[in-house]
Order: structure tokens, then sequence, then C-alpha cells
């Protein structure tokens, strides 16, 4: 097998050895109810895991990501609530705005040549502080098209639910995968992501790339905001907060490293995944806190961080000898 | 003597220039500002109070330096206020002493320290991801020992370190004007601050002159978790509980955006403790500033991401290029912004 499926490999085997201790203890859990709802409730996660993975590719970072969600949903309240506008024209609206934002947190990190970690951090701020000035409450989105858009689903056997935005999240990722696998877009970000110098050589148009990597991270983050405020029916200005550490431990449990140009848009499907079955297996249990949660996906970053290592480290003995 | 002294203000003048800037701009919105009073022997006014509020992210700013001079980054600081405090918290509640409380909390601290280090060092982990775990594991920890509850206490010594006071000033000013004093003599009266850049200009350069790099790594990492623990039992005694969830939430970006505020580079190399602990105050006086001045609360996180951009701006690469490049033909003979620094 090609090394560079190892991660992706043992990944996906932690993911079904989980999810098999899982359903050998409370056999509920092997139901399309559950993998419905693990679809539904990471939805958001998921979306913004996919942008995230293109910036990691190109060994970048987006810290963003959770302040451009909660923007998105009290852009959204704010003008379904009190604009009156529909929600379609809202949701083109605030997609607009957030690529542009993400595309110039790309051109400041691109032509200013600051490290992308400080140019989204102060991205963050500004844009949960943008989220503020628009509005500190809670505002419920009551717009009849949301339910609408709720109601939709596509039902699977044995009850379980393909909603619109879990169906969306997939969605995203097939895009995703097509992108990274099937563009030149997707070429040049590994490219980047192998390094700067390199790609420059080779050819690849390295403004124009980093512009719209941040973009598309910022357009997937608008998409994410908009499913969130499906998922929760209102706009609140700190909603999702530390949604980006989330994902960046998706994309990192999904295999990809965090140095760039190596992983898979699929892999941090599996991330997802696997977050999504460790909160799922500590509702189901009951007795253990929430804490667990935290205290498990550090363990499996740990243990994923050292595998990547040992690959790497094996793979470099292979082509000394060779 | 006295070139040594310009130096040093040499290095510090455009962190310099933005405090007075923003504590310029404030006192004129606000004009009790600079007011300074004594009561009980004690120092009150709001400078003072930037001096206090700063605490945490001064101390994280101290260790965050030394780390990102060695060209890695700690973003587990946060988490691991929250278990120092966690550990302090509990220790005390459990009936030890303070001194052993003290103790303990930091070597636990030291011993986050430690496992950031042997991961960034031994393991060789880029700094970004090894302390990440921490950061992730880390609130879970804290609120595993806190059994998630917020551990109160009414240890006398304990909170006499949030909000005792020594010698007119606050008790966390005075530690962290100590221990920042402390460190900087410690990393620039010896070798240790110059074989501290070498390992973040270069590794494998200085590794192979004889830099004893992992030791040198781990250490970098240990003064960052130490700073740390010192961090959250202040934050904890200042609140009298230990909070696993919120102590020192995002306070490593905060701390981070000292450093960088500060000049030092996010890529390693030369560094300035002073300059960080500037950025530091800089960033809470502008949190108070805002306070203070009578802007909407929710203006805070716009103004401060504008002034971030602004400075970071002045200090591109790209930027100071251009400046060179345009400063040229009317300042010639004026040493240029590059050969000042």
């Amino acid at each position: 097998m090609k090394q560079k499926y190892l991660p992706l490999t043992a990944t996906i085997l932690i993911f079904l050895l989980s999810y098999a201790l899982c359903v050998a203890q409370y056999p509920n859990m092997l139901s399309t109810r559950v993998i419905g709802n693990l679809l539904t409730d990471n939805a958001f996660l998921g979306i913004a895991a996919v942008g995230m993975t293109f910036v990691i590719l190109s060994g970048g970072i987006d810290l963003s990501v959770g302040a451009v969600i909660a923007f998105t949903g009290v852009f959204l309240a704010v003008v379904l609530e009190h604009g009156g506008m529909h929600p379609l024209v809202a949701f083109a609206l605030v997609l607009a705005i957030t690529t542009a934002f993400g595309a110039l947190m790309g051109a400041i990190i691109h032509y200013l040549e600051m490290p992308a970690f400080i140019v989204t951090l102060a991205g963050m701020f500004l844009a949960r502080g943008m989220a503020f000035v628009l509005s500190i409450d809670s505002i419920p989105i009551k717009h009849p098209f949301y339910a609408t858009l709720k109601g939709l689903y596509y039902k699977l056997p044995g009850g379980g639910r393909i909603t619109l935005i879990g169906g969306l999240m997939l969605a995203v990722f097939a895009i995703g995968i097509l992108i990274a696998h099937r563009t030149r877009f997707g070429t040049n970000v590994y490219a980047l992501g192998g390094g700067t110098a390199t790609a420059k050589l080779m050819g690849v148009p390295v403004a124009a790339t980093t512009v719209r990597i941040y973009a598309l991270s910022g357009l997937l983050a608008g998409l994410s905001g908009i499913v969130f405020s499906l998922y929760t029916s209102a706009g609140y200005s700190l909603a999702a907060v530390g949604v980006e550490l989330d994902a960046i431990t998706a994309v990192v449990i999904g295999g990809t490293l965090l140095t760039g140009g190596s992983g898979f848009v699929a892999g941090t499907l599996v991330g997802i995944f696997i977050q999504g079955l460790i909160q799922t297996y500590i509702t189901f249990d009951g007795s253990l806190s929430s804490w667990w949660t935290k205290i498990l996906i550090g363990l499996l970053l740990f243990a994923f961080i050292l595998l990547q290592k040992g690959i790497i480290r094996v793979s470099r003995h292979e082509r000394q000898r060779a | 003597m006295i070139s040594i002294v310009r130096t040093y203000l040499t290095r510090l003048l455009p962190q310099l220039i933005a405090l007075a800037t923003i504590v310029a701009a404030v006192s004129i919105v606000f004009p009790g500002f600079l007011n300074l009073e004594i009561q009980n022997g004690r120092l009150y006014g709001s400078l003072i109070d930037i001096l206090n509020r700063g605490a945490p992210v001064v101390l994280l700013a101290i260790g965050m330096t030394v780390v990102i001079a060695t060209k890695g980054i700690d973003l587990s600081v946060g988490a691991v206020m929250a278990i120092c405090g966690a550990v302090a918290a509990s220790l005390i509640t459990s009936g030890h002493s303070l001194g052993v409380t003290l103790l303990a909390t930091l070597a636990v601290g030291v011993l986050c320290g430690v496992w950031n280090g042997i991961l960034v060092a031994v393991l060789d982990i880029q700094p970004i991801i090894a302390t990440l775990v921490l950061m992730v594991a880390g609130r879970g920890i804290a609120q595993l020992i806190t059994e998630g509850a917020i551990l109160t206490f009414n240890d006398a010594g304990l909170i006499f370190i949030g909000s005792g006071s020594f010698a007119g000033l606050p008790m966390p000013v005075v530690i962290w004007l100590l221990f920042g004093v402390l460190v900087a003599l410690v990393v620039r009266r010896s070798a240790l601050g110059m074989l501290i850049e070498a390992v973040g200009v270069n590794r494998e350069a200085s590794s192979l002159s004889g830099v004893l790099t992992p030791v040198l790594l781990i250490a970098a990492y240990v003064l960052s978790g130490l700073c740390a623990a010192i961090a959250g039992i202040i934050a904890a005694a200042d609140i009298k509980g230990a909070d696993a969830n919120n102590a020192g939430l995002w306070l490593e970006l905060d701390a981070i955006l000292a450093v960088v505020v500060g000049g030092t580079s996010l890529l390693g190399g030369r560094f300035s403790i002073a300059a960080s602990v500037l950025g530091a105050i800089i960033i809470q006086a502008i949190n108070t500033g805002i306070l203070l001045s009578g802007f909407p609360p929710e203006f805070n996180l716009i103004i401060k991401a504008a002034i971030i951009v602004f400075i970071l701006v002045l200090q591109s690469p790209r930027f100071r290029t251009a400046f060179t490049f345009l400063s040229i033909p009317r300042a010639a003979g004026k040493p240029t912004e590059r050969e000042a620094k």
C-alpha cells in the first residue's frame, strides 16, 4: 500500500474499531438514527473543517472560522428579523461578505508577508467584534422559510433522517474532494504546502492561490454559519467559540499534516465522525462527564501525531536505503 | 552605559510610542485616567489598574517570548493556567499549607512544560500541534480536578497573592515585575539568550555547533509552563476560586499577540522580554482604555483588531522595505529604519 494512504487508513480503522466497540456495549448505536444525528449535529463543524483542510494543506491556518460562523448567524438573524429580507437573498449576501473577508485575509497574508496565524487571529477579533456590533443579544429566527428548510429530510430505512444540513455537509465534502484532487487549484494547494519557494519555481501562481484558499475558507465558514443558524434557529454573537480548534483537530485526526502538502479531504470527514462518535458515546453512557470528550480528543490527537511522525520516519529510512 | 541605554531605547521606541499614544488618547477622552492616589498605603488609579489586570498576560508573554524566540509557539498556556488554578484550589481546600500548595502548583506547571518540551524537542513535533494537544485536553484535565464545579477557597494567604499589596503596588504587579526582571537577567546576563536565539534562527546549525538544543527547547517550554502556573495562581487568587472553564480562556492568543506587538518575530530569533511586557501592557491599556472612554463595549474587539492590524502592518517586512525605499532620498545621512534596528 502506498505510504500516503497510511494515515487515512489508520483513521478509518480507528473509527470502525471504536464504532464496533461502542456497538458491542450499546447495540442501539448501530442504527440509522444515530448516524443521521451524527451527520446533523456535526454538519456545521464538518463544512468549516473542509475549508480548514484546504488552508492546512497549503501550510497555513485559519483561526477566524468560529468568529465568522457567529458573525454569519447574527447577520442572518438581524437581516431576517429586522430587515425583512428573503432568506435566500440574505444567504447570498452573507456568503459574499465572508468570502470577501477570507480573500482579504489571504491578500494580507501574501502581500504583507505576515504569518497566517496572526492575520487570522486579527480576523477572528474583527469578525467577532462585527457580530457584537450587530447585536449582543441572542436573536431567535422565526422566518417560515427556516421551518420549511428544517423540515426537509431524506428518510433512511430504520427511521434515521438525513436532514438538509447533514446532506449539505456530505455534498460539501464531495465537492471538496473533487476540488482537491481533480482541479488545477487543488494541485496548486498541495504544491504550496510542499514549499512556497518550490511552488513558485514550478510556476504556481502563489498570490492568486493564497487569496483563493482563504476566500474558500471564508466561503465555507459562511456556509457553516448558515447551517449553524438553521441548526439553532438563532443568531448569537458568543456562539461557536472555539470551532476553529475542533476543525483543526478533525483535520489532524483525519491524517493531514499540519506542515501542509499531505493529506485528504476525506480524512477530515472521518475525523469529524470520530469526534462525533466520542460525544455520542458519552451521551449514551450518561455517567461520564462531558470533559472526558476533551481529554479523549486530546489523547487521540496525540496518538495521531505520533503515528504521522512514525510514518515520516519510516519513509525517510526507506528513501535513504533506496 | 549610555550606549546600552540607547540601544534599549531604540529597540523599545515603537512600543513606547504606541503606549504613550494610547494613554494620551484615552486621557483626552477620560480626564481622570492619569490620576494616582494613595489609600491605605496602596496606589490606586487607572494606570495601576492596567498593570494589575494585565498581570496574567504579562506573565504568559514572558514565557511565550522565549518559546517564540526558539521558533516555537505555546498554545497550551491558557489551559495550563486552568489546570494550575484547579490544583492550587483543590490543594488549599483539602487542608495543605500555602507553601506546599504553591510549590506543588508550580511543579504542575513545570510538568506541563516538560511534556510540551519533550514533544517538541525529543519527538520533533511541530510546536503548534504539540501544544495543541495540551490545549485541547488541558481544560478537561482541569475539570477533572475540580470535578466540574468552581472550587472556591478562603485561605487568606492565597487570596493575598491576587488582591494584596506590597510596597504600595498590588501583589500581581510585584510578582510580574520581579519575575520579569529575574528572567531577563538570567537570559541576558548569561549566554542563554544568545543560544536561544541561535536555536530559533537555525536549529540544525546550532546543534551542529554544539548547542544542547533539546535541553534549551525543553527549558523554554518549562519556563512557559512556569509562567502559566504563576498566572494561574494569580487568576484563581483574584476570584478566590478555580474556574476550569474560563480561567485563562483565550489568553494564549493575547500572550502571542503581546509578543508580536512587542516586535519579536514569530519566525524565531531575536527577542526582547521587555518589549513583550510592553506589548502586553499595550493590549491591556487598549482594553481598559476602551472601557473607560465610554465606547459601547460592543466595539472593543473591532478597535482592538484595527489597532493590532495597524501595528502589524507597520512591522511587516514588505512595508518596511517600502518605507526604507521611500525615505532614502529625503533622509540621506540619517540612519534608515533598518540600520537603526
